[in-house]
C-alpha cells in the first residue's frame, strides 16, 4: 500500500561527489516494497522546487525498517536533497509504480546495468540471490575507474560479476551490453533485467528480441505526480503506430516494462 | 460555522474542489485521503472517444510551478460510466465532469450523455492548450465561448460551469459569453501559455513545444481574473489557479469565488486539499466569519 511519510534519515553517505546514499527509516513504505519500484521525495516543504523527486530504492532492508535510496546530484532539487542531514525528516511517498521486475526462480539471469541506473538492480538480484535458485550474471558499466561503486555489495548477491568501464581504467575496457552478447553466445540466459542509460536499454531491447530472450527494462521518464494521475510520464506502447501512438505511464505501468512492450 | 456553498446550484459541503487533469477520477488519492471530507471532484478533461494525448516530455518543472502538455489523454466518456462513476459515487462529495471536444458537435452529443448520467455537474473546458482542434480554439473570445455554451445548454439539464481560459486579452469577454449563453457558472484558470527551452539541447524541454503553465506561479494572475470577472458577470465562480493553502484559497474567495479548486497542488502532497479545507476553517475561526458565504468577494479595493 502506497503511504505519505515522514521518513528520518539514519545515514548519509558521500559515494562520490555526486553521488549520494541515503537510508531512512520508512517501515511503512518497506512492508510492502518490491524490487524495481521508486519512491518520491520532497526535498523541501516549500513551493520551491514544487515537485517530488522520483528516486529508486536500492535496497529494501525488512528488519530493520529502513530503504536505501541513492541518487546523483543533477539540478535543483537532487542539490537540495544532498544537503538534508542526519536525524532530520524526509517527507516521502511509495512504494511507487506497478510494473515491478519478476522475482522467481530461473535457470540463469542477466543483470545488466549502466551509471546511476545499476542501483536499482540491487534489491533485486538480493532478491533472487537469497529467495530463489537462479544463477546470476551481472554486467556493469561505468564512466571510468572513478565511478565503479559498491563493487562489493554487488559481488555478493551475484554469481558472476562483470565490470566495464568506457575509458578502460578499471576491469575490461568497452560496455557492458558486449560482454553480455559473448556470454549469451556460450551461456545459456533465460532472462535479462536491464536498467540504465536509453541507448543501453535500446541495445538491450535489441539483443533479447533478436536472441528470444525475455527480458524486462526499467525507464524513466519526466514525472509529476507519480500516482498515476497527472499523465505526465508517457511511453509508447510498442504495438500502436506512429500516425496513432497509444502510451503507458512509468508511474503506472511501469517503471519495469516488458521489453517488447514499449518503444523507447 | 457554515462552510456549506452552492455553486452554480451545486449544493456542496465546503467550497473545496480538486480541479480536473491533477486528481484522475478520484481513485489514486481515495487511497491516502477521505474524499467525503472535500466539497467536490471535478474529473479529469473526458471526451466523448478515448484520447491518447501527446509525445512525451509532457511535464518540466519552472519556479514554483510546472508545465505540462498531457494533451486531454483520457478514456472516454463510456469506459468513465462503467469504471469511473461507480467508484466516485460511493462518496459523498460532488462529481463535476470535466468535458472536452474538438468540436461543437461533439461537445453537444458528450453533453447528451453526460445529461443521463448521475453526476453533479459539467465543467465544459474551452481552455486547454494543448489540443490542436476544439477546446482553447472556442474559449478565447466572446462569441466562441457563447456558441458552444449555447449549444451545450439547450441538451444539457444539470448545472453547467465553463471553464475559462487565462489566454485572452481580457477575461470578461468569454465570462460573459458563457453567462450570455445561460452557464450556470464559469471556472477560472485554465494554465497560462508557456515554453521553456534546454539551453544544451536549444530545444524546448516538452515534446510539443509549448505547454500550459500551472501552480503557486500563476496565483496573482488567477486572482486579479477572479475578481475581474466577479465585477462583471452574476454567475458564480469556481476559482483556481496556485492554491495550496488555506490562506490561497482564502484570497480567491475574497476576489469573488464562491468555490475553489485545488490543481498542482494536489502533486506537492496527496492532502493538499483536505489542508486546505481545515485551513479555511482555521481562518473563519480567528476571523469569527459565520458563514463562508458572507465573504465571497469582500475584498476592499484600496
Ligand atoms: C497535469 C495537468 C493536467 C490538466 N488537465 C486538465 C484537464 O484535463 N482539463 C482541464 O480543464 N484542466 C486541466 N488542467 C488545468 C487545471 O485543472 C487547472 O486549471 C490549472 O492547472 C491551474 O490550477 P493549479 O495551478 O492549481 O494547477 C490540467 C493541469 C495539469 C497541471
Amino acid at each position: 500500500m502506497k503511504v505519505n511519510i515522514k521518513a528520518k534519515i539514519i545515514k548519509k553517505e558521500k559515494l562520490k561527489d555526486d553521488i549520494y546514499k541515503f537510508e531512512v527509516q520508512a517501515k511503512e513504505i518497506v512492508n510492502s516494497a518490491q524490487a524495481g519500484q521508486f519512491i518520491e521525495i520532497r526535498v523541501l516543504d516549500n513551493i520551491q522546487p514544487l515537485l517530488r523527486r522520483p528516486i529508486s530504492i536500492y535496497n529494501i532492508n525488512k528488519e530493520r525498517g529502513t530503504l536505501e535510496f541513492i541518487f546523483q546530484v543533477k539540478g535543483k532539487g537532487t542539490n537540495i536533497l544532498a544537503k538534508r542531514e542526519i536525524g532530520e525528516e524526509l517527507d516521502i511517498i511509495g512504494p511507487l509504480g506497478y510494473g515491478t521486475f519478476e522475482v522467481k526462480d530461473y535457470e540463469k539471469v542477466a543483470i545488466i546495468g549502466g551509471g546511476i541506473g545499476i542501483f536499482p538492480l540491487y534489491e533485486l538480484s538480493k532478491e533472487l540471490k537469497n529467495n530463489t535458485t537462479t544463477k546470476i550474471n551481472m554486467y556493469l558499466g561505468f564512466r571510468n575507474k572513478e565511478y565503479v561503486l559498491l563493487e562489493e555489495e554487488f559481488k555478493n548477491v551475484s554469481d558472476k560479476l562483470i565490470i566495464t568501464t568506457d575509458d578502460g581504467t578499471y576491469k575490461i575496457k568497452g560496455f557492458a551490453i558486449d560482454e553480455l552478447k559473448k556470454d549469451i553466445e556460450k551461456e545459456k540466459i533465460d532472462k535479462i533485467f536491464a536498467c540504465g542509460p536509453l541507448p543501453m536499454l535500446k541495445a538491450v531491447q535489441d539483443l533479447a528480441k533478436e536472441k528470444n530472450i525475455q527480458c524486462e527494462i526499467s525507464l524513466e521518464e519526466k514525472m509529476a505526480c507519480g500516482l498515476g494521475v497527472c499523465l505526465g510520464c508517457a511511453v509508447k506502447t510498442a504495438s500502436s503506430s506512429k500516425e496513432a501512438p497509444q502510451y503507458w505511464h512509468v508511474c503506472k505501468a511501469g517503471p519495469v516494462f516488458n521489453a517488447n512492450d514499449v518503444e523507447i | 460555522m457554515n462552510t456549506s456553498v452552492n455553486l452554480a446550484g451545486i449544493n456542496m459541503k465546503n467550497p473545496v474542489t480538486v480541479a480536473s487533469g491533477t486528481f484522475g477520477y478520484g481513485r489514486e488519492f481515495a487511497e491516502f485521503i477521505d474524499l467525503n471530507k472535500i466539497g467536490g471532484i471535478c474529473t479529469k478533461g473526458t471526451s466523448l472517444k478515448p484520447r491518447s494525448g501527446n509525445k512525451p516530455p509532457r511535464v518540466y518543472e519552472t519556479p514554483a510551478g510546472m508545465l505540462n502538455s498531457i494533451g486531454l489523454q483520457n478514456p472516454g466518456v463510456e469506459y468513465f460510466m462503467e469504471n469511473d462513476l461507480p467508484f466516485l459515487k460511493k462518496f459523498d462529495t460532488k462529481i463535476i465532469v470535466n468535458a472536452c471536444g474538438s468540436s461543437i458537435d461533439e461537445y453537444v452529443e458528450l453533453a447528451k450523455v453526460l445529461n443521463t448520467l448521475d453526476i453533479d455537474g459539467v465543467e465544459l473546458n474551452l481552455s486547454c492548450p494543448n489540443v490542436k482542434a476544439g477546446c482553447m480554439a472556442f474559449g478565447t473570445t466572446y462569441e466562441g465561448v457563447k456558441e458552444v455554451t449555447s449549444k451545450v445548454r439547450k441538451v444539457l439539464d444539470k448545472p453547467l460551469i465553463v471553464k475559462l481560459t487565462p489566454n485572452v486579452t481580457n477575461i470578461v469577454d468569454p465570462a460573459k459569453g458563457a453567462e450570455d449563453a445561460g452557464a450556470d457558472g464559469v471556472s477560472l484558470i485554465n494554465t497560462l501559455l508557456g515554453m521553456s527551452i534546454d539551453i544544451h539541447k536549444r530545444r524546448p524541454h516538452l515534446a510539443n513545444n509549448m505547454g500550459g503553465l500551472s501552480g503557486p506561479a500563476i496565483k496573482p494572475v488567477a486572482v486579479r481574473m477572479v475578481y475581474q470577472v466577479a465585477q462583471n458577470v452574476k454567475i458564480p465562480i469556481l476559482g483556481l489557479g496556485g492554491i495550496v493553502s488555506g490562506e490561497d484559497a482564502i484570497e480567491f474567495i475574497l476576489a469573488g469565488a464562491t468555490a475553489i479548486s485545488v490543481g498542482t497542488g494536489n502533486f506537492i502532497a496527496p492532502d493538499t486539499c483536505i489542508k486546505v479545507v481545515n485551513g479555511i476553517e482555521e481562518y473563519m475561526k480567528k476571523y469569527n466569519i459565520e458563514d463562508i458565504n458572507n465573504i465571497i468577494g469582500t475584498v476592499q479595493m484600496n
